[in-house]
C-alpha cells in the first residue's frame, strides 16, 4: 500500500514536473507575441514582425511538447488516481473537462492558423489568431487553477453517503477565494520565465554579435517585462497567495517558515537553515526576529501559529521538501528583482547594450525561472499533503485499487526513458531554431 | 466525441500506415508528411477533450476503465509520443539512415495505435471480470478491475481474462484495415502523390479484406458474447447504424471511379461512425460488460455523475461544440485543397 502510494504519487510528480517547463514559457511568451504583432500593425515595420514569428516557432515547439505531455496528466487522474476521480469527478471533471473543451481547441485551432496561414490570413486576421493563441492558452491557466484551488479549498460541494462530492454550486468554483491569488500569481511567474527566456536569448545574440538588432529588441522588452512582472509576482499576488494559506492551511504555512514552535512576542523570518524534524528546531539558523509577524499580519508582534499547535497526523507529510521549495522559490524571486533592476537601470542609462557582465548575468540567469516556478508549485503540492482534497480526502485515499506497485514503477521507468528521449530532442530543436534567429523578411 | 477523434486522428494514424507500406520515395513521403503537417496535434486535442467529458460526465467509468486498462492506456501515451517524436525529429537531420529510423518509429507507432484501439474495441464487448471476482468472491469494489495484458491462453472466454486474446486481436486487424484505408483516403484529398493511383488499387483489394474480417468478427462475437443482436431484434430503428456501416464498406469498393477526391474519406468516416454506433447500439445501455455473475456491468446509469452537474455541464458543452465547429470550419476552409498546392513550408 505504501509502495503503492509512492510511486503513483512519484509518476505524477515526474510527469508534472516535465509536463510543466513547457506552459510556463508558453502562457508568458504567447502575451509578449501578441504585443509584437501589435507594435507591427501600428508601424508596419517588418522587424516587430518577424521578432513575432521568430518567437511563435518557439511558442510552436514548446506548445507541441506541452501536448504531448499533458495528455499523460489528464490520463493519469484515470490510470492512478482512480478513487479520487470516481469521487471527484462530478466537480474537478467539469473544470478539467472545460479545459479541454474551450480553452484548448482554441489554442491549437488557431495556433495552426498563425504559423502557417500568414499569407492567407492577411496582416490583421494574422493578429487575431495570435490574440485567440494567448487568449487560449491564458484561459486553459484559469481552468487548471480552477481546478487545483478546488483541491486546496473546495467550494459549492456537497458529500453523498456513498462518500461522493457533487457539485451543487457551479459558479462557487470560480468565485472561489484561492482563484484570483493563484492564478494571477502563477501568470505573472508565467511572465517571468517568458521575460527572462527572451532576455538571455537577446543577450546570447549581443554577445555573439549576431542578430543584434533582433538581440535588442529581445533584451530590452525582457528586462522591461521581466522586471515589472518579477515585482508584481511578489508583491502583491505572492503576498494574496500567501495569505489564503495562512487563514485556509496555517499548518502548511508554519511548515513553509520552518516555524517549529509559537515565539511569543513575534515571530522571526528565517533566512538560512535545515529543519531538523526529529529534534523539532532549525539547525544553522539565521533568522531576523519579528518580520514574519509583521508581513503576517501587519504587527511586529503579532501570534504566528507554530507547528506544535497542531496535530502531527495533518503535518504536511515533507516538511524539509515543502521549506525548501518555498524558501528556493521566495530566494530566486527576490534575485529576480535584483537583476532586472540593475538591467532596467543600465537601460535607463543607454547602457545595456554594453554592458557585457549585465548581459552575462541575463544569459545566466536562464534556468532559475524555471526553478522558481516549479518550486513555486512544490510548495503549493507539498503544503496541500497529506491531503488531495483539503481536510476532506487523504491522498493515500485516491489511488487506483487494482493497479499494482509494481506496474506503476514499470511506467514511472518508462516514462522518464521516454521523457530524457524528449528532453534532448526538444533542445536540439530550440537549439537549432535559435542558431538560426530570427529570419528577416524582404520587403 | 470518442468517434470523432478517431475518424480525425485516425487519418494520420492511417496515413502513418501508409507511411510504412506504401511510400518508398522521398518525394512520397514528403506528400503524407504534408498532408497531415498543420493537422496531426489538432486531432490529439479531441482525445484530451474525450477524456474529459468522460471523466466530468461519467466518474466511474472513467476510474474503472482507466485503472482497469492501466498499462494498454499508458502505453498508448509512449506510443502518442513517440509518434510525434519521430514525425517532428526525422526532417532534422539530412541523413538516410537518420530519416529511415524515425519514418520506421512514425510508422510502426502508427500501426501500433490503429492496433490497440481495435484492441481497446474488443475489450470493451466482450466486457471484463468486473470486481475480480475469484471464486464467487470480488475481491475488490464492485466496478473495479485490472486486466493484464494477455493470459496464457489468449483465449477471450478464460477465467483470467487478457487485454490481448484471438478475438481482440481480430478487432484489431479491423482497426488497422480501416485505418490504413481511412488514411489513404486522406492522402488521396490532400495532396497530388503519384501515390494517389497505387493508393485507390490498395484501398480497393485492402476493401475485401475489411469485408471478410468483419463478417469473421461479427460470427465470433456471436459465440463469446451472449446475444450481440438482440438489441437489434427489440429497437429496429437501430438498423440506421448498421446501415451506415455497410453504405460506408460498399461505397468503398468504387473508390476508382470516384470524380472527386473528397468522397473515399467521407465513405471510411460513415464507416467508422457507423462501426462506433452500432457497437455502442449492441451492448446498450451497457458500457462495459461484466463477464462474472456476482457483479453487474456498468451501464449509462450507473455511472452517470449527479444530475445538477450533468445539467450545468450540458449548457458549457453546447456552447463549446458550437464554437469547436466554428473552429474546425474556419481551420479547414483556411488549409481546403491540396496541401502540397499551399506548400506550408518548413515546420
Amino acid at each position: 500500500m505504501e509502495d503503492m502510494l509512492f510511486y503513483d504519487r512519484m509518476q505524477f510528480a515526474f510527469t508534472i514536473t516535465f509536463h510543466y517547463l513547457f506552459p510556463q514559457l508558453t502562457m508568458g511568451l504567447s502575451l509578449i507575441i501578441v504585443y509584437f504583432k501589435w507594435k507591427f500593425l501600428r508601424t508596419r515595420i517588418d522587424y516587430y514582425n518577424d521578432a513575432a514569428k521568430f518567437w511563435m516557432r518557439i511558442f510552436a515547439l514548446n506548445f507541441a511538447m506541452g501536448v504531448v505531455t499533458g495528455i499523460p496528466m489528464e490520463f493519469q487522474f484515470g490510470t492512478n488516481w482512480a478513487k479520487f476521480s470516481e469521487l471527484t469527478g462530478g466537480i474537478i471533471g467539469q473544470t478539467l473537462a472545460m479545459e479541454g473543451m474551450f480553452s484548448f481547441f482554441l489554442e491549437s485551432s488557431f495556433l495552426g492558423l498563425f504559423l502557417f496561414g500568414e499569407k492567407l490570413l492577411g496582416h490583421k486576421l494574422h493578429f487575431v489568431t495570435g490574440f485567440l493563441v494567448f487568449l487560449g492558452s491564458w484561459a486553459s491557466g484559469f481552468l487548471i487553477i480552477a481546478t487545483h484551488s478546488w483541491m486546496q479549498h473546495p467550494v459549492g460541494y456537497e458529500i453523498l453517503s456513498n462518500g461522493k462530492f457533487v457539485l451543487n454550486n457551479f459558479s462557487a468554483l470560480f468565485s472561489n477565494p484561492w482563484l484570483l491569488p493563484s492564478y494571477l500569481h502563477n501568470q505573472l511567474a508565467s511572465l517571468v520565465t517568458a521575460s527572462f527566456v527572451m532576455a538571455a536569448i537577446g543577450a546570447f545574440y549581443i554577445l555573439n554579435d549576431r542578430h543584434s538588432n533582433f538581440g535588442k529588441l529581445f533584451v530590452k522588452t525582457g528586462v522591461i517585462v521581466g522586471l515589472v512582472s518579477s515585482v508584481l509576482v511578489a508583491f502583491p499576488t505572492g503576498d494574496w497567495a500567501a495569505k489564503n494559506v495562512v487563514e485556509h492551511q496555517p499548518v502548511t504555512f508554519a511548515a513553509m517558515e520552518g516555524l517549529f514552535k509559537t515565539q511569543d512576542g513575534g515571530s522571526e523570518i528565517v533566512l538560512i537553515g535545515q529543519p531538523n524534524v526529529v529534534d523539532k528546531k532549525l539547525d544553522n539558523k539565521i533568522a531576523v526576529p519579528n518580520i514574519l509577524s509583521f508581513l503576517t499580519y501587519k504587527k511586529w508582534d503579532a501570534e504566528v501559529k507554530g507547528l506544535n499547535e497542531f496535530d502531527p497526523e495533518n503535518y504536511p507529510t515533507n516538511i524539509p521538501g515543502l521549506y525548501y521549495a518555498y524558501h528556493i522559490m521566495v530566494g530566486l524571486g527576490t534575485l529576480f528583482i535584483g537583476i532586472m533592476a540593475l538591467g532596467a537601470f543600465q537601460l535607463w542609462r543607454k547602457k545595456l547594450y554594453s554592458t557585457k557582465w549585465i548581459l552575462w548575468s541575463l544569459l545566466f540567469f536562464l534556468p532559475f525561472p524555471y526553478i522558481a516556478n516549479t518550486t513555486g508549485w512544490y510548495t503549493a503540492e507539498l503544503g496541500r499533503q497529506p491531503w488531495l482534497v483539503y481536510n476532506l480526502l487523504r491522498t493515500s485515499e485516491g489511488i487506483s485499487p487494482t493497479v499494482s506497485s509494481g506496474n506503476t514503477l514499470f511506467t514511472l521507468l518508462g516514462f522518464i526513458g521516454l521523457y530524457l528521449l524528449l528532453g534532448m530532442l526538444f533542445l536540439i530543436l530550440v537549439g537549432k531554431i535559435i542558431n538560426k534567429g530570427p529570419v528577416t523578411s524582404e520587403a | 466525441m470518442l468517434a470523432i477523434y478517431v475518424i480525425l486522428d485516425g487519418y494520420d494514424f492511417g496515413a502513418g500506415i501508409v507511411h510504412l507500406f506504401f511510400a518508398k520515395k522521398e518525394k512520397d513521403k514528403k506528400a503524407i508528411t504534408n498532408a497531415i503537417g498543420p493537422f496531426w496535434d489538432a486531432n490529439e486535442v479531441w482525445l484530451i477533450a474525450s477524456g474529459g467529458v468522460l471523466f466530468f460526465a461519467f466518474p466511474t467509468l472513467y476510474a474503472s476503465s482507466f485503472s482497469g486498462f492501466y498499462l494498454p492506456l499508458i502505453m498508448i501515451l509512449w506510443l502518442l509520443i513517440f509518434r510525434a517524436i519521430g514525425l517532428e525529429l526525422r526532417g532534422q537531420i539530412h541523413n538516410k539512415l537518420w530519416e529511415t529510423v524515425w519514418d520506421k518509429a512514425f510508422g510502426i507507432a502508427s500501426f501500433l495505435l490503429a492496433l490497440f484501439f481495435g484492441i481497446a474495441l474488443g475489450n470493451v464487448v466482450r466486457g471484463v471480470n468486473l470486481g475480480m471476482v475469484e471464486n464467487g468472491i470480488s475481491a475488490h469494489e464492485a466496478h473495479y478491475f485490472f486486466l493484464p495484458l494477455w493470459n496464457p491462453t489468449f483465449s477471450p472466454s478464460a477465467e483470467h481474462l487478457g487485454i490481448i486474446d484471438w478475438f481482440t486481436i481480430l478487432l484489431g486487424l479491423v482497426g488497422v484495415i480501416t485505418l490504413t484505408i481511412h488514411g489513404a483516403n486522406w492522402i488521396i484529398y490532400k495532396t497530388n502523390s503519384d501515390l494517389n493511383n497505387k493508393l485507390k488499387t490498395a484501398i480497393f483489394r485492402l476493401n475485401f479484406v475489411l469485408l471478410a474480417l468483419v463478417i469473421l468478427s461479427l460470427v465470433v462475437w456471436h459465440v463469446i458474447a451472449p446475444k450481440p443482436f438482440h438489441n437489434f431484434i427489440e429497437r429496429p430503428w437501430m438498423w440506421i447504424f448498421p446501415l451506415l456501416t455497410l453504405t460506408g464498406l460498399f461505397g468503398l469498393f468504387k473508390v476508382k471511379t470516384f470524380k472527386k477526391d473528397g468522397i473515399g474519406f467521407i465513405f471510411s468516416s460513415l464507416f467508422i461512425l457507423g462501426g462506433f454506433a452500432s457497437t455502442a447500439a449492441s451492448i446498450f445501455p451497457k458500457v462495459l460488460p461484466s463477464t462474472n455473475t456476482v457483479n453487474p456491468s456498468l451501464t449509462i446509469y450507473n455511472v452517470a455523475a449527479d444530475e445538477y452537474g450533468l445539467s450545468v455541464g450540458i449548457n458549457w458543452f453546447i456552447i463549446a461544440l458550437i464554437l469547436l465547429i466554428a473552429y474546425v470550419f474556419i481551420q479547414y476552409k483556411v488549409f481546403k485543397g491540396k496541401m502540397d498546392d499551399i506548400g506550408y513550408g518548413e515546420h
